[in-house]
């Protein structure tokens, strides 16, 4: 298991005190009037790793599209990668999203799509489209696909058709869709929550010790506490669309925890079964092992 | 060999070569010749018929023509689809009577039935492959040029259609109350006509004036082989290459489609 | 009630077509009439089998058949093409022109392109296939379109936001969604279109349609009955190949 804390890498390419991530004062109002973000301060350094944890309707999901330039915020500032992304015009703008690979919760695959060409769509923003179109006669880099599929145990299923596959095998398309993009900056909107514990922990695992690798930005939203406190040096707890703590997760304690997650009661872990607060060991000692 | 790895590289291979070599048949077969367009021969006098289009013809005296022309084709389909379900009902009883109800128990004279069913059914199923333009054709050679042979093609051609497709319904909308009817004692006939017909009679009217609305457009195709209303002169303003009657004539025929597409819907929702 | 009303109001417009026709019914099923019909049927039977005809015959069907599934092809990848701006990827001017491009062409009956291509493109089957692709690219454009409307974006956006170029997030995740539907569409649409096929040869565009109008114009009806049996057998055909390729290519009509 990786120690709860890891040195920070900051990649050589990032100057000194540039921000991957910076968003100030972020509102966000859907069309129904519903408000998922209230004036959200966040702060993310070139190579962090960063868990968001909170109670279901707190506005992780928003976040990371508003983060990931997918939504627009209502109001407030956000910079990613050290520009506003919607002062760029439309092409820089696309070269932006570029460096930016969002895993979505339950990743929309094309049914009758292979696998493999879902995952080589990861680098359609750095081919051409001459490339992009040959590529679905004859698959480009099946090398590549594979590897990206192998960290997440799921190269055997490199022809499969998409809707061939399980939501567990579907959401680690996803991830490995990401992997092979090659972002800067990675933002995952619950990408384990349709895995069994065991193959959760490893995803996650791989997915933190690739970013720590490559000095990647790693954002992560998790719904199972214990993933967070296991994989991540530091953790944000978010609740009704503000940021309620930010802290490194050896400072998070029990009473944090209850805090956020007041409303629910008890704290989700991965394993389905929400566990009292007195059973949950503290730090970051997993419960699966 | 890098084929071999993808696993749908060589079938997708094969299709694609298989693909090409029923194309280049198929185009010789088809005469294909774009090049034809620009031939001059055909170019100049499609340019200008293209060109009488504008302004249309609208003088007194052809748009009279074209009314009564319209009038005619609405008399065609209306006539042709009566005719149509005259000889289609009957049919789609003997057709379906004994499928839905032999079920319940075998008739008095189940095995005249048997022997009627599979002609019944094959004669619906002959009538309904065979274009009605092809009826129509066939009728204007029988019984000479005019309004007769679209109504008698139209009679026989969805005649066969509306047969198969009540058919089809009874059996779908109505087995319950026949079978309730006949469990309670009543005779065959008597359960189709009690149970069967008012389950399925909703139905039947809305297809039946769906019908209609294709024989208006059905008639004016086939007036242009000779059956009369808007079709047949419209075949003659294109004979003649008259592109400024030809002009008004399409653009009625399309008003006259919009029209009987709304008063058919209308009339389906007015009957729901 | 008001079913009744209904019945008689129906009748009416029956009745009054009939005298506008001056459909004399009994005149249509009068003793000669039906002695002439019976006569010009009986001349249908039996069929022309001369192996000579049957030969034509042969080349007619196999004409038809490429008149057909060229033109289906064709209209396939033209009504694509109009779908986009129809489907509104380009703006909403350009949608309602691309609509009233494809409602005019939907519009306009096969047979009247037939005869419209036979001016321009001269006599035999390149005019039917002219035809055939015109109308059916209305028809295919519009069902394409409307796909294209009712099709998820989610798969596009994804693709979109990680960087793709409008053109690949199409042909990645638009296209693969929407495909298998405009397939069956274009495969139900050769089963209509191979009976138009077979019919527009009679204002001369090729194919059976114009051996059976030739055959009927010199009373041959022996021959006729031939060409008709040959389209029968060819619409069999086509529809069960479309039925088995729909099943085999997945999609759900």
């Amino acid at each position: 298991m990786k120690p709860a804390k890891a040195a920070e890498v900051v990649p050589a390419r990032a100057a000194a005190g540039a921000f991957a991530l910076r968003a100030r004062e972020l509102s966000l109002t859907y069309a129904g009037g519903r408000r998922a973000l209230e004036r959200l301060v966040l702060s993310v350094r070139p190579g962090e790793r960063v868990a968001i944890i909170g109670p279901s309707g707190a506005g992780k999901t928003s976040l990371l599209r508003v983060l990931a330039t997918a939504l627009r915020a209502s109001a407030g500032d956000v910079e990613v990668l050290g520009v506003d992304p919607w002062r760029l015009g439309a092409g820089a703008r696309r070269r932006l999203r570029s460096r930016i690979g969002l895993i979505h919760q339950s990743p929309p695959l094309p049914p009758r799509q292979r696998v493999v060409t879902a995952v080589l769509a990861g680098r359609l923003g750095a081919w051409g489209v001459g490339n992009a179109l040959a590529s679905l006669a004859y698959p480009a880099d099946i090398d590549g696909a594979r590897a990206a599929l192998e960290r997440l145990e799921l190269a055997d299923r490199l022809f499969e058709r998409c809707d061939r596959l399980s939501g567990g095998q579907a959401q680690r398309v996803g991830i490995a869709r990401v992997l092979y993009q090659r972002p800067e900056l990675v933002l995952a909107d619950e990408p384990v929550s349709s895995l069994d514990p065991a193959l959760a922990n490893h995803t996650v695992g791989a997915l933190a010790s690739e970013a720590l690798e490559r000095g990647i930005t790693l954002v992560a939203s998790l719904h199972a506490v214990d993933l967070a406190l296991a994989h991540f040096p530091r953790i944000v707890g978010l609740r009704e669309g503000a940021v309620a703590f930010d802290l490194p997760t050896a400072e998070v304690g029990r009473a944090l925890l209850e805090a956020l997650y007041a409303q629910e009661g008890v704290l989700p872990t991965q394993e389905c079964r929400p566990v009292d607060l007195a059973e949950l060991t503290l730090p970051g000692r997993p419960r699966c092992d | 060999m890098r084929l071999a790895r993808d696993p749908a590289a060589l079938p997708r291979l094969a299709l694609a070569a298989l693909a090409v070599a029923a194309l280049l048949p198929a185009l010789r077969l088809a005469e294909f010749d774009p090049a034809a367009l620009l031939d001059p021969a055909n170019a100049r006098p499609m340019a200008k018929f293209l060109a009488q289009f504008v302004p249309p013809e609208v003088s007194v005296e052809f748009l009279a023509l074209v009314g009564r022309a319209t009038l005619e084709t609405l008399a065609i389909a209306t006539l042709g689809t009566a005719a149509a379900f005259a000889i289609g009902f009957p049919l789609s009883l003997v057709a379906s009577a004994s499928l839905s109800l032999s079920a319940l128990g075998p008739a008095r004279d189940a095995p005249l039935r048997r022997a009627l069913r599979y002609p019944a059914r094959l004669a619906l199923i002959v009538l309904r492959a065979i274009p009605e333009l092809v009826w129509a054709l066939l009728f204007v050679r029988a019984v000479g040029l005019g309004p007769s042979a679209g109504v008698l093609a139209l009679a026989i051609a969805y005649g066969g259609m509306l047969g198969k497709v009540y058919a089809e319904i009874y059996e779908s909308a109505a087995e319950r109350p026949a079978r309730a009817l006949m469990e309670a004692g009543a005779g065959r006939l008597q359960a189709f006509a009690y149970g069967v017909l008012p389950a399925a009679a909703p139905e039947l009217v809305s297809y039946t004036i769906y019908r209609w609305e294709c024989a208006v457009r059905a008639s004016v195709i086939m007036g242009f082989v000779g059956a009369g209303g808007l079709g047949q002169q419209l075949e003659l303003s294109l004979r003649m290459l008259n592109g400024a009657e030809a002009a008004t004539i399409l653009a009625v025929f399309m008003l006259l489609v919009l029209l009987a597409d709304a008063a058919s819907a209308l009339a389906r929702r007015m009957l729901a | 009630m008001r079913a009744l009303c209904v019945l008689i109001g129906v009748a009416a417009l029956v009745a009054a077509s009939a005298l506008y026709l001056g459909f004399d019914t009994a005149a249509v099923f009068s003793s000669e009439a039906r002695a002439a019909m019976l006569k010009y049927t009986a001349g249908f039977f039996p069929p022309d089998a001369s192996p000579d005809y049957l030969r034509r015959i042969g080349i007619g069907a196999l004409e038809t058949l490429a008149i057909s599934a060229l033109a289906t092809l064709l209209a396939a990848v033209a009504g694509m093409l109009v779908a986009l701006p129809a489907a509104g990827r380009f703006g909403l001017a350009a949608r309602l022109a691309a609509r009233f491009v494809l409602t005019a062409l939907r519009s306009i009956p096969e047979l009247v392109f037939a005869a419209l291509m036979v001016l321009a493109a001269g006599l035999g089957p390149f005019a039917g296939t002219l035809a055939l692709t015109l109308h059916t690219t209305g028809v295919l454009g519009r069902l394409f379109a409307d796909a294209l409307e009712n099709t998820p974006r989610a798969s596009a956006e994804a693709l979109l936001h990680a960087g793709a170029p409008r053109i690949a997030a199409f042909f990645y995740g638009t296209l693969p969604n929407v495909l298998p539907q405009c397939v069956a569409y274009a495969l139900y649409r050769w089963e209509i279109n191979i009976r138009m096929a077979a019919v527009l040869g009679f204002v001369g565009a090729g194919g059976l349609g114009q051996m059976l109008y030739v055959a009927l114009s010199l009373f041959h009806e022996a021959q006729a009955a031939s060409v008709i049996l040959a389209m029968l057998a060819l619409v069999i055909v086509v529809d069960q190949a479309s039925a088995l390729l729909r099943r085999r290519l997945g999609g759900q009509p």
